[in-house]
Order: structure tokens, then sequence, then C-alpha cells
């Protein structure tokens, strides 16, 4: 397939997993933030291909992962009411909240339907003008000016039956709040190709400069990770510590300039809860007043209930890339896709249901003891 | 120990127990009907206990009986799809065709079927015509007679239109034992063409995906390829015909049974350009997409070419490959050689497969 085989063929693979084994003189722990990067590193095998030294560890870049369980409770006791058409992205369906899911709010009867744009469900709120359409809006800078362009198409309409349920993060403020914590190993980024289509790398250099950290722009194929692996080692290996970009073909340094324009036009950025890793300021976004109508958590009544974690679950300490999914002592036993006990277990992105899917076998040899 | 620990202990006996609160789930949720992890436990916790006996506990595509001195294959299958008319066929073609397979999979020459139907409540009577229109030429040229029916009328709003359920029998014409039991280590694993079309096809027309080609379901009768592999005498040691869960689900549940190891050749399994391309953009996984015309056949590695060569004389399996092979080792496991040259496990389909934010 044009566009993608390129980027898939074996024997660049190989020559770029030599050029990275001639490199290499030392250990060094990179961490590749977005989650579409760690499913391709394990589907691939790609880490298998890397010389011993380079340990790559998975980061918080999964948007289904990070949402809070407050949230998702939100979300379902939304979905529930009878007047609402709740939609959703469909790996969110499946994200435990502390009882259900949103497919079982589905399977009692709610209405709650998978689309594939926010903009799919504005035209769901036009269609059904007695309803109330509800969506929810989950995702890094990637999805957000799609959301945006949603709640300023429905303003403009005046289609007023339309809201969100608002849990956009993003990616850089999770980057220091990683390489603050006393027990941070990463020592080089993968950056989320997809998240600098949108805003450009600019603001990743203040980060690089502050930490004296190498973050290379990464795409998503084989060969972009493993040009993204070997640019950020050499600069390891050569004591340099820059904004370097592999993804020249997607990503330019200011990003896309539109969707920027659209999305500061809806949002603002405010502190956020992530899952797993608790608040970080100024990491999220949240709707202007002059949009405020459109905020769901304001249109519905709030349920007092808090969400509650399972104890066991160290999904936060896998998000920050300190833990490894077989660390866990419920990985793999109680907590698998099927029946997952943490975010990081439902979506393919996230890192548990990658190194279920892709590395059981090799984990269960690997698992370390567990804690206490 | 508290009162849902002795309950755990008491011995289940011989008499069928209501699962629920020992199921994973206290309602049915749409997973459960996907062909995968939880369709897998539905059988297994449900219908399994209560109905065990030897016929059901083979745990095959269809029962394989002995009346007197013949061995015959009986199966049934129900269909509900929206939409009911999609490229490469409709409801009609898949419910013929589907149960053929299911018999052919037993190794049974397809003899005769069944058909009811639940019809909703305002259903255009053109509709129904077009559908048993579809059904009488699959069965014609699949050469079975459809020999007793039934029809029900639900109220509007109750049914998708139309539902149906077909039951086959077939007379089996050879001596070999067919099921992922008898799998031996060494066998080729042999696919008989390109996988993920259906599914592709109907996710497209029912989400409104355009692509530069319309995908044509694979929907198709595959028993004659089959009945020749027979009568040539090929020891086929298993058949199975890839439906909902795709072909990783279907091998992985192979493995299990028989308790071996599979491993696959990822740039062996042909997949065209639209569905990969389709598959991409959704992030979905093709070895998980439903099929309607394909199958796995698992024959001693001394006859693959002689099977390869038949299989390829037919249309409905021009495409044929050998994916993989049968080894000693890890139980129940499947394992796939991907394109870099490295290694991963395939696991069952866990629910829906459902498309990733990005």
């Amino acid at each position: 397939m044009k566009f993608v085989d390129e980027y898939r063929d074996a024997d660049a693979a190989r020559r770029w997993a030599e050029r990275l084994a001639r490199l290499t003189t030392r250990p060094w722990t990179l961490m590749e933030v977005c989650g579409g990067q760690t499913h391709a590193i394990l589907k691939f095998g790609i880490d298998e291909l890397l010389p011993k030294e380079i340990n790559l560890i998975h980061g918080p870049g999964c948007p289904v992962c990070v949402t809070p369980i407050e949230l998702i409770d939100r979300a379902i006791a939304i979905a529930a009411r009878p007047e609402v058409i709740f939609c959703s992205f469909g790996d969110m369906l499946r994200v435990p909240g502390s009882r259900c899911d949103l497919l079982s709010v589905k399977a009692s009867g709610g209405d709650v339907r998978m689309v594939y744009s926010p903009l799919d469900a504005l035209r769901l709120a036009r269609d059904n003008p007695d309803r109330q359409v509800v969506f929810f809006a989950v995702g890094f800078e990637t999805t957000a000016p799609a959301t945006a362009l949603a709640v300023h198409q429905a303003a403009q309409q005046g289609v007023a039956n339309f809201s969100l349920l608002v849990s956009h993060v993003l990616v850089p403020p999770a980057m220091e709040t990683i390489l603050a914590s006393p027990e941070n190993r990463v020592q080089g980024f993968l950056a989320a190709g997809h998240v600098c289509a949108v805003m450009g790398y600019r603001e990743y250099e203040p980060i690089a400069r502050r930490y004296r950290i190498p973050i290379v722009v990464t795409g998503f194929e084989p060969l972009d990770i493993l040009q993204g692996i070997y640019l950020c080692v050499r600069q390891l290996e050569e004591g340099r510590a820059e904004v370097e970009n592999q993804y020249t073909r997607v990503v330019g340094l200011d990003g896309n300039r539109y969707a920027q324009a659209i999305f500061r036009e809806v949002f603002h950025v405010a502190p956020r809860h992530w899952r797993g890793m608790g608040e970080i300021p100024q990491s999220g976004l949240a709707l202007n007043e002059r949009y405020a109508a459109f905020d769901a958590e304001r249109r519905f009544p709030r349920d007092e209930e808090r969400g509650q974690e399972l104890p066991e679950c160290i999904a936060g300490l896998i998000l920050q890339g300190v833990r490894k999914p077989y660390d866990c002592p419920i990985f793999g036993t109680v907590c698998t896709p099927d029946h997952p006990c943490g975010a990081p277990m439902v979506s393919s992105e996230g890192a548990c249901a990658a190194y279920y899917r892709y590395r059981r076998l090799s984990c269960e040899g690997a698992r370390a003891p567990s804690p206490g | 120990m508290n009162r849902e620990d002795r309950s755990e202990e008491r011995p289940l006996g011989p008499s069928f127990g209501c699962p629920v609160g020992r199921a994973d789930h206290a309602q049915i949720l749409l997973g459960h009907g996907g062909g995968g992890l939880l369709t897998h436990r539905l059988l297994e916790q449900v219908f399994r206990p209560a109905f065990t006996n030897p016929l059901l506990d083979a745990r095959h595509d269809g029962a394989v009986l002995t009346v007197g001195s013949e061995r015959l294959a009986f199966t049934t299958d129900s269909y509900v799809v929206r939409p009911l008319f999609f490229p490469g066929g409709d409801i009609g073609t898949l419910a013929v065709n589907g149960t053929i397979n299911d018999l052919t999979m037993c190794g049974a020459r397809p003899l005769f079927l069944s058909v009811a139907f639940i019809l909703e409540e305002g259903l255009p009577i053109e509709i129904l015509y077009r559908v048993v229109a579809s059904m009488r030429q699959a069965a014609q040229s699949a050469g079975v007679q459809i020999v007793t029916g039934d029809t029900k009328v639900v109220d509007r709003g109750k049914g998708d239109g139309l539902y149906i359920n077909t039951a086959g029998v077939g007379l089996i014409m050879h001596g070999l034992t067919i099921a992922p039991t008898a799998i031996r280590p060494g066998d080729a694993v042999l696919l008989s063409g390109d996988i993920g079309r259906h599914g592709m096809a109907i996710m497209a027309v029912r989400e409104g995906l355009e692509f530069e080609t319309t995908i044509i379901s694979d929907c198709a009768a595959v028993a004659e390829p089959v009945q020749e592999l027979l009568t040539a005498g090929i020891e086929v040691h298993c058949l199975r015909d890839l439906t909902r869960g795709g072909l990783a689900t279907a091998l992985v549940e192979i493995a299990e049974a028989a308790r071996l190891h599979i491993h696959l050749e990822e740039t062996a399994i042909p997949i065209q350009e639209e569905v990969r391309g389709a598959c991409e953009i959704l992030g979905l996984d093709p070895l998980y997409v439903a099929n309607e015309g394909r199958f796995v056949c698992f024959v001693p590695l001394a006859q693959k070419e002689a099977a390869l060569d038949i299989l390829r004389q037919y249309p409905v399996a021009t495409d044929a490959h050998q994916i993989g092979e049968v080894r000693e080792g890890t139980e129940g496991l499947v394992t796939i050689k991907g394109t870099l040259g490295t290694s991963r496990v395939l696991d069952m389909l866990s629910g829906e497969q459902l498309p990733r934010i990005c």
C-alpha cells in the first residue's frame, strides 16, 4: 500500500537497527509519548530490533487511558438519561467507570452511539432537535481542533441541543511532570508526531533546554520510529539536547495555524486531572466563556458519587513510565482486555493492552515479584 | 469465610445452575454476538452446561451424527445484518451460503436446508422478494434444496426489517475425522483467499465510508473446492470458515482445542489493498475482521501442494496460500511473524473491534 509499505520495509528496518547498534555505546532510556507509537512498537516488534542498551518506556499519550474515572462516571450518568443521545469515539465505549462502561449503558437502554467525528454528533443534534446530543470530547491536541470546529458550527447554526463533555489534554505539561518527578528515568523523548502536526514543535524547545533532554518529533510507522530512536540516541551519545523533527513529511515548525486558531477561539488552557497522574496545572482545555452554554457538565446535574479506582492497579506508575505492565500484580490475571481494571488495558493504544496482546508470553518470564 | 466463598465451594453437580453472578456481565452486550471471547464465554458458561452431550461437546461448526450406516452433518445459524443489501450479497445469500459453509466445514456435502423468516411489520414485500430470489439462486448454484420453513411477523420497531434462520443437513462420504483435535505438528495451514472483505464492505456501507473502489463482500459457498479436496484423497485434518472474529479468532479456537502451537507468516496472508487501507484508517486489524467465503484448511505438509492446486481451480479459492504451520510447544498459542521479521502473539477478539481515537 502506497505511503505505508515504504515505511514498513524489512531491509530498511534492519539497516536502521544496525546503524543504531553501531552508534550506541551505553544504556539509554527513551520514552515514546504517544500510545499510537506504543501500539506500533509492540505490534511490529520494533523493540526486539533494538540494541540491548536501549530501553523504551511507554508514555501517557493514550487519551483513553488518561481520562479520569470521575469523568467516565459522569459520562455514564449523562448517557443513561432518557433525553440524551451520547456520542463517543469507539474505544472510549469500553473504558470501565467505577461500576460499568458505556456499552453496558447501551445494553440497559441508553442511547449510546459511536461516531468517527464530532461533526457526526453535531449532525445528529440537528437531525434530532427534541433530544440532547452530548459528545464525549476526548483526546490530545490532535482531536481538539475537530471538537472546536463542531462547537463553533453549533454556535453559528444555533444548535442548542448539542453539548460537550470535555476531557481534552495537552502533551507538553505531562512531559514536564514526568521530567520533574524524582523517580524520572527518561533520558530522551520521541514526541507525538500527530500532536505536532497540529501544534508545531516550538513549545518543546524550552523543555529540551530546561531539562537538558533530546526531543525528537516522531511518526508512527516502523521506519519512523526506528529513525526517531536513532536521532534521539545520536543526540544522547553526542551530548546534545535539542528538538529535532523526524516526521518532516507531516510536521512543520509552526504546525497547522488554522487548527490552532479555531482551537483558541473555543478553548482555553486549564488545569486537568489525569487518570493515574493526578492534577497537572495548565494541562487541559476548557470551553471559553462564550461557548460555556455547550458545556455538558453545566447542562446536566452532577452526580455526587466519587470515582473509585481498583487499589491493586498501578496504571499511574505505568503511564509515567516508572513501571512496566508486567510489574502489576493483576496484569494478565484479574486484569485483561476483556475485563480491564485500569485504563491502559482498555484501548489498544494502552501500554497494558499492547503488552497483553503482543507480549503475553515473554511477560510471563519477565514478571517481577509483586511489591509488598 | 463469607457467604460468597461458601457458595462457590458447593459442587455444581449434574443439574444446570443459573450462571448469573458467575458470568462477567449481568446482561447481554452486543459483544456477546461478536464471535470473540464474550461469545465463547456465553457458550461455555450458559449453553454447554445446559445442553451438554458428546455431539455438542465436540464444539464444531455443526454436529456430526451417525444415522444407521450413514454419517450426517447438522447445523443451524441465524442472520441479522444491517444493511440487508451490501456490495457482493445480501442477507439471503449470507443465510444460504453461511449454512452451506458450516456443513462443508464438517466435511459434509450439503443437501437440504430449512429457512425461517422473522419479518418486521411494514417490511416492503419487494425487499422480501429480492432476498428470496437471492436465496433461490445461492441454493441452486450450490446444489442444495430448501425443503421446509417458517414465517413469523413481529411488531414494527421490534426487528431490523428481516431476520433469517437457516438449518442444514449434509452427508459425510469419507472416513476422516475433521476436527481441531485432529491437527498434528507439521501440518500446513492453508487459507482459501484474501481476508477482511465482508466485514469492511458492511462497515463501509453502514458508516457511510467511501473509498476509491467499492469493497465487495467475499460472501460465497465454499462447498465445491472442499468436496474436491476430499474426493482427491487429501487427508484433511481440520476445516474452519472464518466468520465473525476473523482469521485470528478461528485459529486461536483451533489451537486451544488442539492444545498445539500455530505459527503464521503475516506476509503470506492475502489482503486486498482497499481492505488494508480501510483498516489502517479505522485502526482495525484485518486479522479480526469478518469474512463470509473464506476458510482455513489443515493438511499434512506433504499434501500441501496438491491441496493448493485443487483449491486454486475454484473461483472462491484462486488466491489460496499456505499461511503457517502447526508446531509442538506452548499449548493453545497462535503466533505470527510480522513484516519486520519479529513475532507476536495473536489473541481472540475481545468484545467488538472498535475503531481507535487517533
